[in-house]
C-alpha cells in the first residue's frame, strides 16, 4: 500500500470515528424529544403532581429549578467576579498567584457529590441552614466559580490593553479604569461564562441530594429556608423510586430538563456571537 | 486653606476657588478610601478559592475522618460492604470505580483523540464550525438525562446482546466514556492548535502526506497536552455519580475475574454516597465511611488535578523556551 493510498484509508477511519462520537449525540437529543413531546402540554407544566406523582404535571420541580438557578446565580457571581478581577488585574507573577489558580484547577476537578458532601456539613449542618433552597444555592454556587472565573477572566484579559492605559494617562485610578473601561468592554463575554455555568448547575443532581431536594412536596417553598422539589432530582425520582411510573412523563421530564439546559447554553453561545460581532477593536 | 491664603497661592477674595479646591482634596480622599476597601475585596475573594478548597477538605475530614480512626484499615479496606451488619469494606466499590473508569477510558481515548484529530487538523471548517458546537451540546446534557437514558433505552440493548442483565461495567462504561469525550476532545484539540504551523509546513514540504504529518510530527509535538486531556477525563469519569448509579447495578461484590467482567454489575464509590447517604443516622459509623470515600475521592481528583496542572506549567515552560 503506497503513502497515498495509506493517507486515504486512515482519513476515512478518523472521519468514521468521528460520525461515531457526533451521531449518538444527535440521537439522543433526536430520541428524547420525539418520546418526550407528547407529554408536555400546558398542564403538565404548571400544575402539582398527583397520584403519587404517576399523574399531573411537574411545576413545583420547574419552580424549584429556577429558584435554585438564581440561588446560584447569587452565590457565585460576587466570589467568581472578584476573583477573575484578581487574576486578570492584580495578580503577579508569583507563588500566591500559583496557589489560586492551582485551587481553581482542583474546584472544577472535586466530584459534584463531594460538593454535596460538603454543602451538607457546611451549610446544612454546620451552618444550621437545614435541608434548603439556601444551602443547595451555596453548593451549587461554589460549584460553580471555576467555570465562571475562567471564563470572565478570557473576558477580562480579552479588552485590549491601550484602553486601560489610556484611562490611567488621562489620570483615572487603578480600579475607575477597571469598573468603568475594563468591565464594561468584558462583560459580555462575562455573562456567557455566568449563564454557561449556571447551565451546568441547572442539570447536576448529585450536590443536591442532601441538600435541599425534596422527593415530593404537597406545597410549594414559602421561603429560603425550605426544602424544594428539583427537576433532575425529580427525574432520578420518578426513573428509579416510584414503581408503574408512566414512561411519558419520565420522558417528559427529561424533556423539559434538557431544554432548560440547552436553553441556557444557547443564549450564552448567542450573546458570545453577538459581542464577536460588535466588537469595535 | 488659611495657609494656602497667607502664601498668596490662592487669592483672599475668592471663596468659590477656595470651596472648588476643599470640594476636590475631601473627594479626593473618599475615592482613595474606597480604592483601597475594593483592591482588598478583590484580593480577598482571590484568596478565598484556596480557603475554599482548604475548607471543603476539613469538612470532609470533620465529617468523616472517624471513619478512618474507628476502624481498623485492614477491615477497611477490606473485601465485604454490609453495612447492615456494620461491615464497612470499600474494597469492592474502590475496586468498582476502577473498572468502571477504566472501561471508560478505554472507550474514550481513541474516539477522543481521534475525533479532535478530524476537527484540529482534517475537517473543513464549515464542519469545524458544526462539529464544536455538537461537542459543546454533549457537555451539557445533565448527567441524569443521560443516566435515565442507560437505564430506560441502553440496558434493555445490552441486555439482548446476551448479558444476565443490562445494568453492568459495560453499560456504565459506555456512558461515562460521552460523558468525559467534551474534556478530552476540547483540551487535546487545543494541544494540537498549539503546535506551530510551521512543523507541519516543514513536514509537508519534504513530501510527507497529511496522515504522515499528523502521526509523525503533529501528535509527539502535542504530546504532553495529550496526556493531560486523557488525565482529566480520567478525572471527570471517577468522579461522575448519578449516570452510573443508574446504570451500573449497583451490586458491591468484587466481580469475578472472568473474560465475562465488563457484563458484570458493580458499585463505584460516588454511586454509594449518593444511594447511602439519605439513609443512615447522622454522626453514626455508617455516616462517617460515607464522607470517608468522599476523603478518597477528593484525594485522588485533587492529586490528577494538580499533577495535571503541574505538567502544563512545564508544557508552557517549554514552549517559552523553544520560542526564546
Amino acid at each position: 500500500m503506497s503513502r497515498q493510498q495509506a493517507q486515504k484509508v486512515v482519513v476515512a477511519i478518523i472521519t468514521a470515528v468521528a460520525a461515531l462520537v457526533v451521531i449518538p449525540i444527535i440521537l439522543v437529543i433526536a430520541f428524547i424529544v420525539i418520546q418526550g413531546i407528547g407529554a408536555i402540554s400546558w398542564e403538565f407544566l404548571t400544575t402539582m403532581p398527583r397520584n403519587g406523582m404517576r399523574e399531573g404535571g411537574i411545576m413545583p420541580a420547574i419552580l424549584g429549578t429556577v429558584l435554585l438557578t438564581f440561588g446560584t446565580f447569587i452565590a457565585c457571581i460576587p466570589l467568581a467576579i472578584g476573583t477573575a478581577i484578581y487574576l486578570a488585574e492584580y495578580a503577579g507573577e508569583n507563588r500566591l498567584t500559583r496557589w489560586v489558580r492551582l485551587a481553581i484547577v482542583n474546584l472544577a476537578g472535586i466530584p459534584s457529590i463531594v460538593y454535596g458532601l460538603f454543602g451538607l456539613g457546611a451549610f446544612v449542618l454546620f451552618m444550621k441552614l437545614g435541608t434548603s433552597i439556601i444551602a443547595g444555592s451555596l453548593t451549587l454556587g461554589i460549584m460553580t466559580l471555576p467555570v465562571v472565573i475562567s471564563t470572565a477572566e478570557e473576558a477580562i484579559l480579552a479588552v485590549p490593553q491601550r484602553f486601560r492605559v489610556v484611562s490611567l494617562s488621562l489620570g483615572a485610578t487603578r480600579w475607575q479604569t477597571i469598573r468603568h473601561q475594563v468591565l464594561p468592554h468584558a462583560l459580555p463575554g462575562i455573562l456567557t461564562g455566568v449563564i454557561l455555568g449556571l447551565s451546568r448547575a441547572a442539570g447536576e443532581t448529585a450536590p443536591l441530594l442532601f441538600t435541599v431536594a425534596a422527593f415530593y412536596l404537597p406545597d410549594l417553598p414559602a421561603s429560603l429556608f425550605d426544602q424544594t422539589m428539583a427537576l433532575p432530582y425529580h427525574l432520578y425520582v420518578i426513573s428509579t423510586q416510584v414503581p408503574d411510573m408512566p414512561v411519558s412523563i419520565q420522558y417528559g421530564t427529561a424533556l423539559v430538563l434538557l431544554l432548560f439546559v440547552l436553553s441556557l447554553t444557547l443564549v450564552a453561545a448567542i450573546v458570545r456571537t453577538r459581542m464577536r460581532r460588535r466588537r469595535e477593536w | 486653606m488659611k495657609l494656602l491664603q497667607r502664601w498668596k497661592v490662592v487669592p483672599d477674595s475668592d471663596d468659590s476657588v477656595i470651596e472648588q479646591l476643599r470640594e476636590r482634596l475631601s473627594n479626593l480622599r473618599i475615592r482613595d478610601v474606597w480604592e483601597f476597601f475594593i483592591e482588598r475585596l478583590i484580593w480577598l475573594s482571590g484568596i478565598s478559592m484556596i480557603v475554599i478548597v482548604a475548607l471543603i477538605f476539613l469538612f470532609l475530614l470533620r465529617e468523616g475522618s472517624a471513619a478512618f480512626l474507628d476502624i481498623p484499615l485492614r477491615q477497611l479496606f477490606g473485601r465485604r460492604w454490609y453495612p447492615i451488619e456494620g461491615i464497612f469494606g470499600i474494597w469492592p466499590l474502590i475496586v468498582g470505580s476502577i473498572l468502571v473508569t477504566a472501561g471508560a477510558i478505554a472507550i474514550a481515548i481513541p474516539l477522543g483523540l481521534i475525533t479532535a484529530i478530524y476537527i484540529g487538523e482534517i475537517a473543513p471548517d464549515w464542519q469545524r464550525d458544526l462539529l464544536k458546537p455538537i461537542i459543546e451540546v454533549l457537555a451539557g446534557i445533565p448527567s441524569i438525562v443521560l443516566g435515565f437514558l442507560g437505564w430506560i433505552a441502553l440496558a434493555p440493548l445490552i441486555q439482548r446482546l446476551g448479558a444476565p442483565t443490562g445494568l453492568t461495567i459495560f453499560t456504565g462504561s459506555l456512558i461515562l466514556a460521552y460523558m468525559s469525550l467534551p474534556t478530552i476532545i476540547s483540551i487535546s484539540e487545543d494541544a494540537l492548535y498549539a503546535v506551530p504551523k510551521s512543523y507541519r509546513n516543514g513536514a509537508l514540504a519534504i513530501g510527507a502526506t497529511q496522515w504522515q504529518t499528523i502521526w509523525r510530527v503533529v501528535l509527539p509535538a502535542a504530546r504532553s497536552g495529550l496526556v493531560i486531556a486523557i488525565m482529566l477525563g480520567i478525572g471527570r469519569a471517577i468522579g461522575e455519580t448519578m449516570a452510573v448509579m443508574l446504570v451500573t447495578g449497583n451490586a458491591a461484590n468484587i466481580p469475578d475475574l472472568t473474560p465475562g467482567l465488563i457484563f458484570q454489575p458493580a458499585r463505584t464509590m460516588t454511586a454509594t454516597i449518593a444511594a447511602e447517604m439519605g439513609e443512615v443516622a447522622q454522626g453514626s459509623l455508617h455516616y462517617s465511611v460515607l464522607f470517608g470515600i468522599g476523603i478518597i475521592l477528593f484525594v485522588i481528583t485533587f492529586a490528577i488535578n494538580s499533577i495535571a496542572s503541574r505538567l502544563v506549567g512545564v508544557q508552557e515552560a517549554g514552549q517559552r523556551q523553544k520560542r526564546g
